[in-house]
C-alpha cells in the first residue's frame, strides 16, 4: 500500500549498483589531500581506451550496474568523455560527472548535455579566491565558480563537493551562503578520508573538535532556514567518531571501480594494502572480476574478521569499517578499523587528535599533489 | 516535512527534474534515480509516480489508481498521505 517507506531503497542484491570509471590519474591541479594514488603519473601509458572503457559499460549494465560516476584524475583530460557518456545514456546509467572544473568549457558543457548527462558534480574549496588557489596549487577558484554558474545555466542538477579539512572548515558559513547563491541542489561539506596524499599531510589537515562543532552547527542552522530549498550533508571524520564508517557499504557488496588501467577495484583507494593482486578488465571479464575474483571475495562477508569484530553485534552495521584504514593504520588489513574505540589500535587515532590540539602546533609544509613530490620506490608494495 | 502541505485534487503533481523515474529489468521494478542515489519502487509506488507528469490532476490519479487496485476502499487517503510524504522528500512538486 501506498504509504511513507513504500518505497524501499535498493540493497543491491549482490549486483554492483554504483560503478565508477576513473577515467584517467591526470589531473592540473595538485591538491594536497587528494586521495589518488601517490604513484599517479605511472598509469598515463596504461589508461584504457575509448572501446576498451566502451566494453565494461555494457559488461556493467549487463551485472545490474544502474548508477556510474565518470571520475578520476580529471575525467574532463578525456576527449573522449562525450562518446562515453552518450554510449552509458544509451545503455541506461542514470550518469554523474565527478570534475574538478578545470577543462569544463561551454562547447564540451552543451555537448555533454546532448550527450545525455544527467548531473554534475564539482569540487570547490573555499569562498575565497587566494585560499582556494592556495590550497589546489593554481589559479583555479574564478574558473570554478564561472563553471558552477554555467552548469546551473544549462540545467543540471548540480552537486558541490567542498572536501573540508582545517585550513577551510572555519568557513562554513561562506561557503554556504555561495553555494545558496551559485543555486546548487546539493551541497557536500565532506570531511576528507586520510588516504594517499591526505594520509602523507594529515597533521596539517586534522581538523579540531572545536572546528568540527561550529561547523556542524552551522550547518544545521543552515537547514533550518526557512525557504532552504538545498540539501546539505556533512560529514563527520571517523578519527572524531567513536564508530568507524560503514565502508563502501561493505566490500564488494554494491559498489566497483575501475582505475584508469582497467584494474576492478572493491573501493578506488584499496591498492594501499599490501599483497593483494590487482588483475584487469583487459584479462578478464566484469563477471569473473566481480564475482569470482580473489581480490572481490577476500573481505566479501564477514568470515575475515577477527576479534573484536567476530563477536561484535554492530557489525552488520559497519561491516569493521574500512580495511585501507585497518592497513595503513595497523598493519594488517584483517584488524578492526582503529576507528572503532573497541579495536586495541585506537590509540593510534587518539594520538593523531590529539596532535591537532595542540596549542603549541608548529606549522609543517603541506605536499602538494604533482609529479615527484615524493617517491614511492622504497614502498615495499609498489 | 510534510505537515502543513497538503495537494488538492486539482493540483497536477510532477516528478521533480533532478529525478528519473523508469524500468529496470534486473531489478523486475520501477526504479527512481537522483544524483548518487537509487531507489526501488514497489508497484503502486511505481504507478502514482508514473502518473505525476505536471499533466493529471491529484483527483484523476488516485481515480486511475483505484481503478488499478479495486481490492482497496481506502486508497484516496493513501494516495493524497503518499503524494505529501514524496513532496517533502523533494521527489515530486505541485
Ligand atoms: C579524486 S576527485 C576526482 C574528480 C575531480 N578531479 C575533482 O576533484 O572533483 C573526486 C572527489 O573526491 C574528493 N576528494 C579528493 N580527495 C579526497 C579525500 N582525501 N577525502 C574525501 N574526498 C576527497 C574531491 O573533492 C572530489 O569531489
Ligand atoms: S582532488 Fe584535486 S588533485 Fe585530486 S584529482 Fe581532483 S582536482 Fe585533481
Ligand atoms: S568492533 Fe568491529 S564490528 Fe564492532 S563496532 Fe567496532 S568495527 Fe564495528
Amino acid at each position: 500500500m501506498a504509504k511513507d517507506g513504500s518505497a524501499v531503497s535498493l540493497d543491491g542484491q549482490g549486483k554492483p549498483m554504483w560503478l565508477v570509471l576513473e577515467l584517467t590519474y591526470r589531473c592540473p591541479l595538485k591538491c594536497v589531500w587528494c586521495n589518488n594514488p601517490l604513484d599517479f603519473d605511472q598509469y598515463g601509458k596504461k589508461e584504457l581506451s575509448t572501446e576498451e572503457w566502451k566494453r565494461i559499460l555494457r559488461e556493467g549494465r549487463e551485472l545490474g550496474a544502474l548508477q556510474l560516476g565518470f571520475s578520476g584524475g580529471e575525467p574532463m583530460l578525456r576527449d573522449d568523455l562525450e562518446e562515453l557518456v552518450e554510449e552509458a545514456e544509451r545503455l541506461g546509467y542514470y550518469t554523474n560527472l565527478i570534475t574538478s572544473g578545470v577543462g569544463l568549457t561551454p562547447e564540451r558543457l552543451k555537448a555533454l548535455k546532448q550527450a545525455g548527462l544527467k548531473q554534475i558534480q564539482l569540487s570547490l574549496q573555499s569562498a575565497n579566491r587566494s585560499l582556494t588557489d592556495e590550497l589546489v596549487g593554481a589559479r583555479a577558484h574564478d574558473l570554478k565558480i564561472e563553471v558552477a554558474r554555467m552548469i546551473k545555466a544549462e540545467g543540471f542538477p548540480m552537486v558541490l563537493n567542498v572536501p573540508v579539512f582545517r585550513q577551510n572548515i572555519d568557513q562554513v558559513d561562506e561557503i554556504l551562503a555561495l553555494a545558496e547563491d551559485i543555486g546548487v541542489d546539493y551541497l557536500e561539506l565532506a570531511n576528507i578520508q586520510y588516504y594517499n596524499w591526505a594520509l602523507l599531510n594529515r597533521d596539517e589537515l586534522l581538523p579540531t573538535r572545536e572546528q568540527i562543532e561550529r561547523a556542524e552547527a552551522a550547518v544545521i542552522a543552515a537547514r533550518q532556514r526557512p525557504g532552504q530549498q538545498m540539501t546539505i550533508y556533512f560529514v563527520i571524520p571517523d578519527y572524531y567518531e567513536t564508530r568507524p564508517k560503514a565502508c563502501m557499504n561493505g566490500w564488494g557488496t554494491i559498489h566497483l571501480t575501475i582505475a584508469p588501467d582497467g584494474a576492478a577495484l572493491p573501493c578506488q583507494e584499496v591498492r594501499v594494502i599490501e599483497g593483494l593482486e590487482f588483475p584487469t578488465v583487459r584479462e578478464h571479464s566484469l563477471d569473473w572480476l566481480w564475482n569470482d575474483s580473489p581480490l572481490f571475495k577476500k573481505f566479501r562477508g564477514d568470515e575475515w574478521m577477527k576479534e573484536p569484530c567476530r563477536t561484535c553485534d554492530e557489525k552488520e552495521k559497519d561491516f569493521g569499517g574500512c580495511r585501507c584504514q585497518a592497513f595503513l593504520l595497523t598493519g594488517d588489513a584483517t584488524n578492526t578499523d582503529p576507528a572503532c574505540a573497541k579495536s586495541p589500535h585506537h590509540h593510534v587515532i587518539e594520538m593523531a587528535v590529539n596532535k591537532a590540539r595542540e596549542k603549541h602546533h608548529v606549522p609543517r609544509p603541506l605536499v602538494r599533489r604533482q609529479i615527484g613530490a615524493v617517491t614511492t620506490v622504497f614502498m615495499e608494495h609498489k | 516535512m510534510s505537515g502543513d502541505f497538503h495537494f488538492q485534487p486539482e493540483d497536477r503533481p510532477r516528478l521533480d527534474s533532478k529525478y528519473l523515474l523508469r524500468w529496470e529489468k534486473s531489478q523486475d521494478a520501477y526504479v527512481l534515480l537522483y544524483p548518487e542515489g537509487v531507489i526501488k519502487l514497489n508497484a503502486t509506488a511505481a504507478e502514482i509516480l508514473k502518473r505525476c507528469t505536471g499533466e493529471t490532476t491529484a483527483a484523476n490519479i488516485a481515480a486511475e489508481l483505484k481503478a488499478l487496485f479495486v481490492d482497496n476502499a481506502d486508497i484516496e487517503n493513501s494516495i493524497y498521505k503518499f503524494l505529501e510524504v514524496t513532496h517533502g522528500k523533494g521527489w515530486i512538486r505541485r
